[in-house]
């Protein structure tokens, strides 16, 4: 098991290097933006098969974290401080060495929080809200449950769409680059920014987060943890009387998946350079979830593999103005005919079912 | 506030209220004989708006209503023979997700069948500022047709779920499902029923409410959510009970405007949503005892 699975990443990270390769050989590097876009939203939909396919918990509401990580890192690094620098908590952080200072276009000065210090905090704020919210929401099953993260989705979208210093229905833009790493010597720095210079650069930041997320999920569920969670979803009440702490259990993954969500979100606001309110819309939260089904729920290479085929296409406007109506049919089409995800589908099951 | 500004509010309160009690009781109606939520419910009362606004191009308007009542009525036939019908035992994540892109389909077929312009009835008395004078408040009678409709939906639902053969093989069905087959009641034509009854009163509600309210593609979702508080609060199954929580939703909605910006709106009824569904799951007037032995 150990053995295969190693073998898989390895492949992935060859494939991955391959199509680096093959697009610099035949001069189609464009395609490294959406590749790189698309693999931070797998990165959602891997964190939510955990929660969904493995301990069986819908969320409608993981386009809320994304948000809530977007949102936070561009608010905190792209609004200037200066007019509030004598406030005492600006001084506090200015003083522990969050704070950065710059000159806008027009050469005003400019005082931000720094890209490092905005990302931990929008981490830790999706992980907290998702603390406080999954405590009352996982006793919750079924419908109810599936409502009431709607409900959470909706009110971080109205939230976005209606306060001004998350910039109402235009969003953020203007976000600066996210240096990761300073230069040293000869190596230059690594920053997430949408550069044609940092293309390449970006395919690997993204790609590389996607895999290490990959393989500590893939040891997740192997684990103690991932069974109790597997026992969950079979039954409640039984894991529960074989000693699984259901409810820490479930709390744990959402928060989990939580994180994942918000570390894209924060990724791919720093890559775009920008994000508006549709980022935190219901019908992307719905997106994720077909993702997950798509996949076959309880099985994340899948969820990874049309996680970053769909997005991929759906990035380069394959599906035109359908682009909605393709992810509902997918749900629709998956769940009817193949509910353990189309990866999982033999022919001649699909025939018998069909024959009934 | 001065008592003026009270009691018109409260009239606006009690008008949507009345509209979000019918999408509610359009969600219990599938409930109990399917014990599936029907996410696509806000839909039925979209195309309801949307089908009456296109034929009333070529016919007057009890016609148009009438004619967008059947065909909705036959929508949502065609998606419970199509989607629902033939699966057997699904669980209640695939029903979700099945109703959730349902949904969706919809949505996007009306928008590539009517665009994104907003539509509405017209009036069906008078106009935009026609009104009776009631006490210290002015309505436009159109609030009447409102109320009218519903409460005639109520009562004859009531007395369908009573006193017909057809509602009672229906509510039997919803009992016990094992027992009603073995009386020789065709289970899964109940479950069509139910779905054209549901589809039907969303549509006639998408109707009655169009002057007022307007109709738009993705105008059915937010209806559903509030729809779904509503049945909610007041007990999911109970048709009275969404009555009366849907006018108290109504009326927390119109006075919060007085507090909270306009666009907070929605965020307030949703999150009234998640303190009951926290709270009291099984709705103000149910009984928690009974809840606890239904399959969510």
């Amino acid at each position: 098991m150990q053995f295969t699975r190693s073998r898989a990443i390895l492949c992935l990270i060859l494939l991955v290097i391959a199509v680096q390769v093959l697009t610099r050989v035949t001069g189609t590097q464009f395609y490294l933006t959406q590749l790189t876009m698309a693999a931070y939203y797998a990165l959602v939909v891997i964190g939510l098969t955990v929660l969904m396919g493995y301990a069986g918990q819908i969320s409608l509401g993981h386009a809320g974290f994304f948000a809530i990580g977007g949102y936070l890192s561009a608010a905190l690094t792209t609004h200037n401080l200066v007019p509030y620098a004598h406030s005492p908590l600006v001084h506090f952080l200015g003083r522990i060495g969050v704070l950065v200072q710059g000159r806008d276009i027009y050469g005003e000065q400019l005082l931000t929080v720094t890209p490092w210090a905005a990302c931990v905090l929008a981490v830790v704020a999706a992980a907290v809200i998702a603390l406080l919210l999954g405590i009352p929401v996982l006793k919750l099953k079924g419908h109810y449950l599936a409502m009431a993260t709607l409900g959470f989705g909706i009110i971080i979208y109205r939230i976005a769409l209606a306060t001004d210093y998350f910039g109402e229905a235009d969003g953020i833009s203007d976000v600066p680059g996210f240096t990761l790493l300073p230069g040293i010597g000869p190596v230059g720095p690594l920053v997430v920014n949408g550069d044609f210079g940092n293309r390449v650069q970006n395919y690997y930041i993204a790609w590389g987060l996607l895999i290490v997320g990959m393989v500590l999920l893939l040891n997740l569920i192997d684990s103690r943890v991932g069974r109790a969670l597997r026992s969950i979803h079979g039954s409640e009440e039984a894991a529960e009387a074989a000693g699984v702490d259901t409810a820490r259990c479930k709390l744990q993954v959402f928060v989990l998946s939580a994180v994942y969500a918000a570390l894209a979100g924060v990724l791919l606001t720093h890559y775009n350079g920008g994000l508006g309110p549709s980022e935190a819309s219901v019908m992307k939260s719905v997106r994720y979830v077909a993702l997950v089904a798509v996949g076959g729920m309880a099985n994340l290479w899948g969820a990874l593999v049309m996680g970053v085929s769909l997005t991929f296409l759906s990035l380069r406007g394959v599906f035109g103005s359908y682009d909605d109506a393709v992810f509902g049919a997918i749900l629709i089409l998956v769940m009817l005919f193949a509910p353990d995800g189309i990866l999982g589908v033999r022919p001649g099951t699909l025939l018998a079912r069909l024959k009934r | 506030m001065t008592a003026d500004l009270f009691f018109q509010y409260l009239f606006a309160g009690i008008t949507y209220g009345i509209m979000y009690a019918i999408v509610a009781i359009g969600f219990n109606i599938i409930y109990n004989t399917t014990g599936i939520i029907n996410f696509a419910q806000g839909e039925f009362v979209m195309l309801g708006g949307m089908i009456a606004i296109s034929l009333l191009h070529v016919m007057p308007l009890p016609l148009a209503i009438t004619g967008a009542v059947v065909l909705t009525m036959l929508v949502g036939a065609l998606i419970e023979i199509l989607f629902i019908r033939w699966l057997d035992n699904p669980s209640v994540l695939r029903m979700i997700i099945i109703t959730i892109g349902l949904s969706i389909l919809i949505r996007e077929a009306a928008l590539h069948i009517w665009g994104e312009s907003i539509r509405s009835l017209p009036y069906f008395n008078g106009n935009e500022i026609t009104t009776v004078t009631l006490g210290p408040v002015r309505v436009s009678p159109q609030v009447f047709w409102v109320i009218g409709v519903c409460g005639v939906i109520v009562l004859l639902l009531s007395l369908f779920f009573r006193m017909t053969p057809l509602g009672r093989e229906m509510r039997a069905c919803a009992a016990n499902r094992r027992a009603a087959v073995l009386c020789g009641i065709n289970a899964r034509n109940m479950v069509t029923f139910s779905f054209m009854l549901s589809a039907g009163i969303g549509a006639l509600a998408g109707c009655v409410m169009s002057p007022i309210t307007y109709t738009q593609y993705d105008s059915g979702t937010p209806l559903a959510i509030k729809g779904f508080t509503v049945a909610i609060l007041g007990g999911l199954g109970n048709s009275m009970g969404a009555v009366a929580a849907g006018i108290l939703l109504g009326i927390i909605e119109a006075y919060s405007i007085s507090f909270v910006p306009l666009a907070f709106q929605d965020a307030i009824s949703i999150t009234i949503l998640l303190v009951i569904l926290f709270v009291r799951p099984h709705g103000l007037f149910g009984s928690g005892e009974t809840a606890r032995l239904k399959e969510f």
